[in-house]
């Protein structure tokens, strides 16, 4: 009896949780959906889809956006993994990681600005660069650049869970690689980097898919010299007003996501918990 | 955690006193409760200190709420649950809203000072005898230079664009409208073309500039144009007057082949419901003296011919933001598409950006 009355509750505990995510997140998915199956004078049609893949610009510009969001990634990681290394062999490592999440308090645009402010032709940067006699360079709406911002922003979103898998690793394991006479490297290779693997794999997912449809920075950093889906949707929502075609695309982006989800994620439960605990 | 709680609460309750006290302020000082004009338009675009004149004459307080493209402003109006009693939609917009009837026609009987507008700029085609609309600020689409890096004088058309000396040095305002409109203007057609291979010649024709290309930006070229980041830039006259004044170096030519001619007129939107007021402020907004203010104030071309008087003489015969009879006479105004040929507009301005 009182079992039942507790499992009742447990149930009744979980209403606001579900009507959330069905209102906020399964509501919008299925009205996407059923948007791009309209063309724009409101008839129903596959001919967004058809549209889509025949169409060279859609494909090359879906191309460019994994291609840059791979970048982007390969980038943040890069210099992740070793700040989280790192961090975790600090004194005080939350003081650090404080530091690392701070920017994410500011808004995105006002560090785009502050990066124009600093990239342009009479910016530190190029202060810089005349000054150690290269003279200045054309910063601002280049692919490196936009690359270099979008990799600043998301930095904070990958050391943070590779933080949390590096200082959840039993040093145990370390010492026994050492003990039973493994180099550093092979320590490294064959204990640490797989056991922290989870915690790679979900900064990969959090920095790869807001990567694919970053669209501000395209315009204000690369100058729309980088073109990703994410200006598409924009130009369909805002200008054209062509919505059909515009959900066709947020459709297509939300299946590469699910696709990259499936590819990092899988096996990140068992293994993870298994292994550290 | 309990101290979190209380400190978020003791947040929202001064907010929530705040907001109150303001509101009450807003609602004393403002005179009574129902003499107000919801204005919705763009942002900075009427000089603040004629609504505080209009309230003194008039007593109605007018409260500004703003937009940053004609197609948010249509999407905001259509949808409904507003009061907007005025807006301000460029030319093709007021065609589009009229569709929609989305319009209240204007009652002539209520309105003076309709005899200061230039007949060069009532009865056009987007909305014929003024049905709709009082002509609010006018423009063009043009090129901006700077003395620094080009000869002053040496640009003079669109083709000049495309002269390689000129690598990585343009930068465009990121419209398709307005991007392919002057890649068919340099080429002698009309800027409302929709013949498909029409506007792939004009995307080819775009594609070449490409390597003259620097960026593709917004609202944000005022500011790198003014910072000496490009010698030269493709943007709307109203944007140039404000880079000018902050910037000695920097000109502003119309191709005299052509180029567009834009409108921004003053319409009554069907959410409208102070109608005494809507009147007194057109009327208020006719009488020159008050145009010439606003117009002084925003940099803008007035269509207010004793206004254009008032101006001090730079202003009124600055032949960049006043254009000679000849250069208006090539000049166009854009038409409001059908969606499916804007589309073809946008889809071929997305191949030329993947391109460049």
């Amino acid at each position: 009896m009182q079992r039942k009355q507790r499992l009742s509750r447990n149930t009744a505990y979980f209403v606001p949780y579900v009507l959330w995510i069905a209102l906020f997140v399964i509501a919008p998915v299925i009205l996407l959906i059923y948007q791009s199956f309209f063309n724009i004078d409101g008839q129903f049609t596959l001919a967004n889809y058809q549209t889509y893949f025949s169409s060279n610009t859609y494909l090359m510009m879906t191309l460019n956006s994994v291609w840059y969001a791979f970048l982007i990634t390969l980038a943040t990681l890069l210099i992740s993994y070793p700040t989280a290394y790192l961090l975790n062999a600090t004194k005080h490592p939350q003081l650090w990681l404080l530091l690392i999440i701070m920017p994410t308090w500011i808004n995105l645009l006002l560090k785009a600005y502050a990066f124009i402010g600093i990239f342009s032709q009479a910016g530190i940067a190029n202060q810089f660069l005349s000054f150690i006699g290269i003279g200045p360079q054309q910063l601002l709406f280049t692919k490196f650049s936009f690359i270099f911002v979008a990799a600043y922003i998301q930095i904070p979103f990958m050391v943070l869970p590779i933080y949390n898998s590096i200082s959840e690793l039993n040093a145990s394991y370390v010492n026994a690689s050492r003990d039973l006479g493994a180099t550093n490297w092979q320590t490294f290779s064959r204990v640490i980097f797989p056991l922290t693997l989870p915690g790679v794999k979900a900064g990969v997912q959090a920095v790869f898919i807001p990567s694919l449809s970053l669209f501000m920075l395209t315009r204000l950093i690369g100058g729309n010299k980088v073109i990703t889906l994410g200006t598409a949707i924009e130009e369909h929502f805002l200008t054209t007003m062509n919505w059909g075609m515009g959900s066709t695309i947020g459709v297509v982006l939300i299946i590469a996501m699910v696709i990259i989800m499936w590819l990092t994620g899988g096996r990140k439960r068992r293994s993870g918990k298994g292994l550290t605990k | 955690m309990k101290k979190l709680i209380s400190a978020i609460i003791g947040l929202l309750v001064v907010c929530g006193l705040l907001a109150f006290g303001a509101n009450h302020l807003e609602r004393t000082s403002g005179s009574t409760g129902a003499k107000v004009l919801n204005l919705y338009t763009w942002g900075d675009y009427i000089d603040p200190g004629l609504l505080k004149k209009f309230q003194k004459e008039t007593g109605y307080h007018v409260n500004v709420e703003t937009f940053d493209s004609n197609e948010a402003m249509f999407t905001k109006i259509k949808q409904g649950g507003t009061s907007y009693d005025l807006t301000v939609p460029s030319d093709y917009m007021i065609e589009k809203m009229k569709r929609a009837h989305l319009l209240l026609p204007l009652d002539k009987n209520r309105l003076t000072g309709m005899q200061n507008y230039d007949s060069r700029f009532m009865n056009l085609a987007f909305d014929r005898h003024n049905r709709y609309s009082v002509p609010y600020f006018w423009g063009t689409l043009g090129i901006i230079y700077n003395d620094k890096f080009v000869k002053p004088g040496s640009i003079q058309h669109w083709d000049d664009l495309w002269q390689t000396k000129y690598h990585d040095q343009i930068m465009l305002i990121d419209s398709a409208r307005d991007v392919m409109g002057f890649s068919l203007a340099s080429m002698n057609k009309s800027m409302n073309a929709t013949d498909p291979a029409t506007l792939l010649a004009a995307r080819n024709k775009l594609n070449r500039l490409s390597p003259n290309v620097k960026a593709v930006v917004a609202d944000e070229i005022k500011m790198y144009m003014i910072q000496n980041e490009a010698a030269i830039a493709v943007d709307w006259s109203g944007e140039a007057s404000e880079m000018l004044a902050s910037n000695s170096h920097l000109h502003y030519v119309v191709p005299s082949e052509g180029s567009n001619l834009w409108f921004d007129n003053l319409v009554i939107p069907k959410t409208a419901k102070h109608f005494k007021a809507i009147y007194a402020f057109l009327n208020f907004m006719s009488e020159p003296k008050n145009a010439a203010q606003n117009a002084e104030y925003i940099g803008y071309a007035t269509p207010n011919a004793p206004a254009k008087a008032l101006l001090p003489k730079s202003i009124r015969n600055d032949r960049q933001f006043y254009p000679s009879d000849e250069t208006i006479r090539h000049l166009q105004i854009y038409k409001d598409l059908s969606p499916a040929k804007v589309g073809l507009y946008n889809d071929r301005y997305l191949e030329f950006k993947m391109n460049h």
